[in-house]
């Protein structure tokens, strides 16, 4: 069963060195609650996952401006200024990858798969080290599965089953993770009452453990 | 006549407009590929792909159409036309990597007479990363550069990139403010030359060979 957590009781689910899934597209669709608990711990090592790595001293990015993060699997870190920093100075670890692949990678995981093939980085600097398979006269490579420690995501609306539903371009990657971790937090703008309806709900409540509550209800 | 920076973007994005036929669903870079929308021809509608999740994205917001769940690929508000939806990012990658996107205009720091294209990395020096550029050039039906001719008077269309590759032989078009180019199996061939330019300009400022065949 799903159970309502404060930010700060969300803090006893992470450790040293785990790696942490954290849903959002720049600043748009982003769990910050936690981010704000955490960034108070001595906890740090992180592998983080993400899209990118948003800007410096907002949400995500703040988790790199603190030095929690020790490596960054993300498609792109150009808006924030400190992860560029950092990466040029050898302080922490990117392993770029292409959006499309890192969103399949985690779908992958999710969904039980043991990696995807995709066309996408054939002829570049992506298919080093990887696996190329032919299918039907076509080269793909092999991608492999991402698996997280946790997984942190926004929602527009959950309901108390942990079902998720999402406004405006918040979706992203905040749909998937859920899958793809052992434990997953999810922060809800607005925590309802009643049940979604079953034609409401992008994610299933079942991919869910924890619901923090936003607070856009003022139901505090 | 030297044109200013304003005035090349807007001679490369009006070129880069007339490119699409209407009903086409396009994915444009951030920056000067994304001003083509301002000069889209009359009776030419298109349903424009954001790669965060947004499809038939509309204009930038205003104080009545704002709202902070709604971006594009840039972080910046924007409003979603009648018909337009909202897509996750396995959906909006099934999109561009499926096949599913008419034309991409993209930006490049270097493309090359094989249709290679480089745009996210000068290694040591700066290193973005690539986003959703690999993902969206693999499947796009036809892919446009659209950028500056040269990089503070170097030449950016290259016999052969030196920089790590975004893709491989997908270019089929590229536009600056000097000249558009036709990549061909065969090689680069010059199709156009702008008002602002000339044949010996171009050639002066091309580092690859180009086959001369206007229309």
């Amino acid at each position: 069963m799903v159970k309502i957590i404060t930010p700060h009781e969300a803090v006893q689910f992470f450790s040293n060195n785990q790696t942490i899934m954290i849903g959002g597209f720049l600043n748009c669709g982003v769990p910050e609650l936690v981010i704000d608990e955490l960034i108070k711990t001595s906890l740090s090592g992180f592998t983080l996952i993400s899209n990118d790595t948003g800007e410096a001293y907002k949400n995500r990015g703040k988790l790199i401006c603190t030095g929690k993060i020790k490596k960054a699997i993300v498609s792109h870190i150009g808006t924030n200024s400190e992860t560029v920093r950092l990466y040029n100075e050898g302080k922490i670890e990117v392993d770029l990858q292409p959006q499309g692949s890192l969103a399949e990678r985690i779908r992958a995981d999710g969904a039980g798969l043991g990696g995807i093939l995709t066309p996408v980085g054939i002829g570049t600097e992506i298919e080093k080290g990887k696996q190329k398979i032919m299918v039907n006269n076509k080269q793909y490579l092999l991608e492999t599965p991402l698996h997280a420690d946790i997984a942190l995501v926004y929602a527009t609306y959950a309901d108390k089953f942990g079902n998720l539903a999402f406004h405006g371009s918040t979706r992203n990657f905040n749909v998937l993770m859920p899958m793809a971790a052992d434990v997953v937090i999810v922060e809800a703008e607005h925590l309802i009452d009643e049940p979604l309806s079953p034609d409401e709900v992008v994610v299933p409540g079942i991919f869910v453990d924890y619901l923090i509550d936003g607070g856009a209800n003022g139901a505090d | 006549m030297e044109l200013t920076k304003e005035q090349t973007h807007e001679l490369i994005a009006r070129r880069v407009a007339q490119e699409f036929c209407d009903g086409d669903v396009v994915t444009l870079g951030i920056g000067l590929p994304t001003k083509a929308v301002s000069y889209l021809p009359e009776n030419i509608n298109i349903i424009v792909q954001s790669e965060n999740g947004v499809l038939g994205v509309g204009t930038y917001q205003d104080e009545t159409t704002s709202d902070v769940h709604i971006t594009n690929a840039g972080g910046v508000g924007v409003t979603i036309n009648p018909g337009g939806c909202c897509v996750d990012s396995l959906m909006s990658f099934a999109m561009m990597r499926g096949g599913h996107i008419d034309v991409t205009v993209l930006g490049a720091l270097q493309v090359d007479a094989e249709g290679n294209l480089a745009n996210w990395c000068i290694p040591g020096k700066f290193t973005p990363g690539m986003g959703g550029a690999m993902d969206l050039v693999v499947g796009t039906k036809r892919l446009i550069v659209a950028m500056e001719h040269t990089a503070k008077g170097a030449p950016k269309i290259l016999k052969k990139c030196t920089l790590p590759l975004t893709a491989a032989h997908k270019v089929n078009m590229i536009i600056t403010e000097k000249a558009v180019f036709e990549i061909l199996p065969r090689g680069l061939v010059l199709r156009e030359i702008s008002p602002y330019s000339s044949l010996e300009d171009i050639r002066l400022t091309t580092d690859a060979d180009f086959e001369v065949e206007l229309r």
